[in-house]
Formats: C-alpha cells, structure tokens, sequence
C-alpha cells in the first residue's frame, strides 16, 4: 500500500500554484496519470522517486520515504528522454543497474531486444531506446515503476508494440506503476485506475473498468462556457475530456450524469 | 648541434607538468562536480577565483605565491617547521605553485562536460541505487571523455609552458627548479640564440602536436556522437 499526502510549490502552465496530492495506491496495481501540460504530473512522479523534495508524506508499505534517498527507494523509472548510459551497450545498461544477467535475458526476451544486447545505445532508434530503458527500469525489481510519457515519441505501430510488452512485464513482475500519459487509447488498454491532475490538484480518481463498462456515467463538470444561448461543460469520463451542452442551471463542481449515447455522440 | 645541450630543463618541465597534472586532476576532478551540480549563491565567487590565473599577470600571482610561502610568513613557515618542506626555490613549491597556476585548464573542462551531460542520466544511474562517486566514474566520466582529454592535455602543456610563475617562485637552480621556459630567457640574456632556437622551436613542435592531438580526438568523438 502506498499513501502519498504531499504538497510542494510549484511554477504551473498558469503560474503560480500549488501541488497539493492525496492518493492511495494499491499494490500491484497500475495507475495512469492524466491532465494538461503543466498541471505537475512529472513533478508528482520526481517527488515519489526521490529526486524533488515536498512537503507531507510518503509511506510505502508502512515505510516513510518522506527523507529516503533516491538509491534507497527501489524505483525504477522510465523518463521521457530515456536517460540511456551512452557509454555503455544495451546489455551494460541493465547489468549496470543488477548485475542479474538472468533477469536481464528474460527482461530482453519480453522486449524483443535480445539480438541487440551488444549494440551501443546510441545506435538504436526512439523505440528501442524506450523499450530498453524500460528494461533498464525493471532490473532492480522495482517497488514502484514510474513511467514519464513512455509513447510520446512514438509512432502507432511501435506505441502499440510497447504497449503490448508493458503489459506483458506488469503480468509477470507484478510492480505497482505509476504511468503519465494523455494517450487515452493506452490509459485504457493498460490502466486499472486514472488521475485526473489538473493546475496540482486530483480532480478526478476513477477505475477504468468503470469508465468503460458503464452505460450511464457520472461525471464532475471541470469548466463552464456560456456560448450565445447554450452552456457547455468540460467534463473527464471514460478515459477522454468532453465538452457537452448542459442545463443552464448547473454549476462548476456539479455532478452531472451521461448517456453512453450522448457520450458517442458529443 | 646537439651535443652541448643540456635537456635536463626539458626532463624537468616534463616532470613538473606530470606531477601538476595527475594531483590537480585528483583535486580539481570534485572540485568541478561540486561546481557544475550546486545554485549556490557563493558559485560565481568561486567560478571567479578558480579563473583568475588567466587573466592575473604571472608575475603577479607569482609574487603573492612567493610572499605566501615564504619560510617568514606564518603558512611557509609552518609547513617547513611541521613537514620540513621548503615551498621556495624547490620543486616542491613549483608543483604547488603550477596547481595554483593551472587550476583553470583542469577546472574548467572538466564543469563544462558535467554540465552538459543529461540530468535524467545522472538521476538514472541515482535510482539505480548508485553513489554520487560511482556515477561520477561509471557514467559522467565516461561520457565527457573529450572534455576529460582537453583538462588533462591542455593542463599538462600549459604547466610545460609556465613561465613566471616558475621563475618567481622557483628561481632557476639546474635539475631542481631551471625548467625549459627559464633554460630558453637564459640563453637569450646571454645571447646565445643558436641554442635558445633549438630549445624554443622543440617547444613550439610539443605545443603545437599537443594541441593537433586534442582537436583530433575531439573530431573524432563528435564524428562518433552522430553516428
């Protein structure tokens, strides 16, 4: 069980704002992390790994973390960039981090990377990249597996590859992760629960089941707009953002309920 | 031509300008860490002090040096009383004196590479349990290696190339202090220009296939960071 209740000032999309997050997290399970740019999704992943300080606590497993170094926390993390040891080839990476060159065969088996383990990391293209550092994350046995935007710079076809081995890893290793993406196809293909973070604070935590199985949705209405003689509310349900026509009576914060149908169709 | 020369200056720039770089990579090496990792206020305070033998006149930093370990001063004359070492007019005191001297050649490549490198891959290696002192040598290291070559090669023919400061401090004692920049305005005081060319255009070859030598391996590294 992980219980995060943190707060940190943060420099947002629209100035000045306040990360301010209260969550629990189960173990094993897989978590997306959604919102605009700048709403303090990565910050809230930094925070968890050790590598920026906040306010509040951190508890994993009865443990505190509030003042645990980062080489003490067992988190693997899956950055933007992939951060990739350019020195070093595909298999020094992972072998760098656990010298476990079991793990590091079946962790490239998963990924389809094993022809390459004696390849520099600088040869490989975008997607090989992400998948080792993926890998690389993995080697530690991590508690947690964080993931910074693991498809943003990736076609469809190798996004859908990754997404299957992502899948494939969380199964057999069972790692609780925590996924930042505003990619809703794989929020849903891989997620058990979604975030909502919007200007630092969790405006929505939702189970993904529920997003898609349900006919009828309940949903928060996040913005108001008033457009000539109709108001259109922003809402978050089943994975998306949606604008639909509302009542002119409703309020931001309202709850508002939605017909699969007028969901389709908006 | 070559029979009455003497390349003892020679052996002992070469000497000098080892000695200078391998302890001031040692001390330099955290030094410039500690520099390209910190936002403390006090950073520009000591970027400045850690420059300042390029633009001070030798003579200057020379003089100062001089007074500092001067057997009369308190430091110089607590270190010949407590350590027995004479920091004036001996080779000791030109190595202290070069690592003062060539700080800048060894500091500043070295915080420019760490500066450089990806802040996510440092973090990486963090999160993969790893000290600060094993990421420096595993991953930031390895991955600065132009800037690693340009410290060392460029502090090591900077100290050949020391003048002043080596003359004020040292003085010019044959096989202790007299290194080849000393050797070479000798001979021109006493106008024997013949050897004071030999001598002069030996250094202007090192020098120069020093510099040659770092530029191509730079080349060369940048060649294999595109590919």
């Amino acid at each position: 069980m992980i219980h995060i209740d943190i707060q940190k000032p943060l420099h947002g999309s629209n100035g000045q704002m306040s990360l301010d997050v209260k969550l629990d997290i189960q173990e094993g399970e897989f978590v997306a992390l959604t919102g605009e740019s700048g709403a303090g999704k990565t910050t809230l992943l930094r925070v968890l790994a050790g590598l920026e300080s906040s306010q509040g606590h951190i508890t994993v497993n009865g443990q505190s973390w509030n003042t645990l170094a980062p080489q003490k926390r067992n988190i693997g993390f899956v950055f933007q960039d992939y951060a990739l040891f350019d020195n070093m080839t595909v298999e020094e990476n992972l072998l760098f981090v656990n010298n476990d060159k079991k793990l590091a065969k079946e962790l490239l088996e998963i990924t389809a990377l094993e022809s390459f383990k004696k390849r520099n990391v600088k040869t490989l293209s975008g997607g090989q990249k992400q998948r080792v550092s993926l890998c690389r994350a993995m080697m530690n046995r991590p508690k947690i597996l964080l993931m910074d935007e693991p498809f943003s710079a990736l076609d469809s076809l190798m996004k859908a590859t990754l997404q299957k081995e992502i899948k494939k890893l969380h199964k057999t290793f069972g790692t609780t992760t925590i996924m930042v993406s505003h990619d809703m196809q794989a929020i849903a293909a891989l997620a058990d629960r979604v975030w909502v973070l919007e200007q630092g604070k969790v405006i929505s935590d939702t189970l993904v089941q529920d997003l898609m199985q349900s006919k009828s949705q309940k949903a928060e209405v996040i913005k108001l707009k008033v457009l000539a003689d109709k108001v259109l509310a922003t809402i978050f349900v089943a994975g998306e953002f949606l604008e639909v026509e509302v009542a002119k009576d409703v309020q931001l914060s309202d709850t508002i309920t939605l017909e699969l149908s007028a969901k389709l169709s908006s | 031509m070559f029979e009455n020369l003497d390349f003892a200056p020679f052996l002992l720039s070469f000497k000098l300008a080892a000695v200078t770089t391998v302890i001031l990579f040692i001390l330099a090496l955290p030094f410039a860490w500690c520099l390209s990792q910190t936002k403390a206020k006090a950073k520009p305070f000591l970027e400045a002090l850690t420059a300042l033998p390029l633009v001070l006149p030798p003579s200057v930093l020379g003089f100062y040096l001089l007074v500092v370990f001067s057997p009369n001063t308190a430091f110089g004359g607590f270190i010949e009383e407590t350590f027995g070492i004479k920091l004036v007019f001996s080779f000791t005191g030109l190595v202290v004196a070069s690592c003062f001297y060539s700080l800048p050649f060894m500091v500043q490549p070295l915080q420019s590479g760490f500066e450089s490198l990806n802040k996510h891959m440092l973090e990486a290696s963090y999160l993969a349990g790893k000290s600060k002192m094993q990421t420096v040598i595993k991953v930031a290291l390895p991955n600065i290696k132009p800037s690693l070559i340009t410290a060392l090669i460029i502090t090591f023919a900077h100290t050949v190339g020391e003048f002043g400061v080596v003359l004020m401090v040292g003085g010019s004692i044959p096989e202790e202090t007299k290194v080849a920049s000393v050797a070479i305005y000798e001979m021109v005081e006493v106008l024997e220009y013949g050897k004071a060319h030999i001598y002069s255009a030996l250094m202007l070859a090192m020098s120069f296939l020093v510099l040659l030598s770092v530029y191509i391996f730079n080349h060369k590294q940048k060649k294999i960071g595109i590919v």
